[in-house]
């Protein structure tokens, strides 16, 4: 079943919109599609501390984006409840290769196994969610830009920089996926 | 009565109250792309952990084909709004601002450091917000994560290379 509201989009219909998003912003007040500033301007409005990074107007520089990114979370809520939540049907091989590594739980959006509250205290959960999470903050803000900013925005008006930051999502991911989670999921 | 005290409120109304009125407007406008950014995401899958790791084991072409579609799409249509060069609708002319390559250091070890985080917690910072959405609710834990390690990149920067 692939209707509009249950089931996953298509890749050529699905990366088109989000390509889209690029000269919606643009068009609507010349804003460029990014969205780890806001981990920036939440720090700025929240705890700036005695940090210069975060002392400036997070409201002028950035209140546009924090509205667009509470939309992000209504949406992915309301996606959620229209239609069926079903399986990610990923590939045979992908499916094979994680539950060697002790991944057993495919229903859901993301493995229930590493995400939830109580497995935040294994250290698959820790490394996971606090410490995946840590790493992606800290190497957004150092990198200027994440997978909106650098690989969508980034690479579409040609910028070097971003290039660069791509190579370095996927060498970081690659070291993730074959260096690091073999033992954190394998180990426990 | 109405008639004659009508203009004399629209006259006071034209200053502050109506570009506040207007900048709401506005803000709605981006409420609502961000809505729909939010179905996209979780409709395509860009936020499930096992989609990511597909992508990482080059077991799937979905990934590549949304990423590499949006990236065309998004080219195509910078190159058509640089073209003619449109306005936005804030009455500004469109004009995005080139990132400084330096060193490209900032680039290759914040990318990297990004990339690790990102096969771990299968999610960029989109996709962490749209899971909250989804009812994944230890996600804000990720999310308070990435506040804290934006905040060390912060005060660490000036000892930083870039």
């Amino acid at each position: 079943m692939n209707s509009w509201f249950s089931g996953e989009w298509s890749w050529y219909i699905a990366g088109p919109l989000i390509g889209l998003f690029v000269p919606a912003l643009l068009i609507v007040g010349n804003k460029v599609f990014g969205i780890s500033s806001n981990l920036r301007h939440l720090c700025a409005a929240i705890v700036p501390g005695g940090v210069k990074f975060f002392h400036y107007d997070w409201k002028k520089a950035g209140l546009w984006n924090l509205v667009f990114l509470g939309g992000v979370l209504i949406g992915g809520f309301l996606a959620s409840h229209v239609g069926a939540v079903r399986n990610i049907a990923i590939s045979g091989e992908t499916r094979i290769a994680l539950s060697r590594l002790g991944i057993h739980d495919f229903s859901g959006v993301s493995p229930h196994e590493l995400f939830n509250w109580r497995a935040l205290l294994t250290l698959r959960g820790f490394v996971s969610v606090v410490i995946g999470g840590f790493l992606v903050g800290f190497g957004t803000a150092y990198a200027g830009g994440c997978t909106s900013g650098h690989a969508i925005s980034g690479l579409a008006n040609f910028e070097l920089p971003s290039l660069i930051a791509v190579g370095g999502f996927f060498a970081g991911g690659l070291a993730a996926t074959y260096l690091i989670l073999p033992f954190l999921l394998g180990g426990i | 009565m109405t008639a004659t005290s009508l203009p004399a409120i629209e006259v006071n109304g034209t200053g502050d109250s109506e570009q506040a009125a207007r900048r709401s407007v506005i803000l709605l406008v981006y409420l609502l792309i961000g809505i729909a950014f939010g179905v996209v995401l979780t409709r395509s899958e860009v936020v499930s952990w096992f989609r990511i790791q597909e992508m990482f084991r080059f077991q799937s072409f979905r990934m590549y084909g949304i990423i590499g579609s949006a990236v065309a799409t998004a080219a195509a249509s910078v190159a058509l709004i640089k073209r003619v060069k449109l306005k936005a609708i804030s009455g500004e002319i469109i004009a995005i601002p080139r990132k400084e390559l330096g060193s490209g250091m900032r680039y290759a070890a914040g990318g990297t450091i990004f990339g690790i985080g990102w096969a771990l917690t299968g999610a960029c910072p989109g996709p962490l917000f749209a899971l909250i959405g989804n009812g994944d609710s230890v996600m804000i834990a990720a999310v308070l994560s990435a506040l804290a390690g934006t905040w060390v990149y912060g005060w660490l920067r000036p000892r930083l290379p870039h």
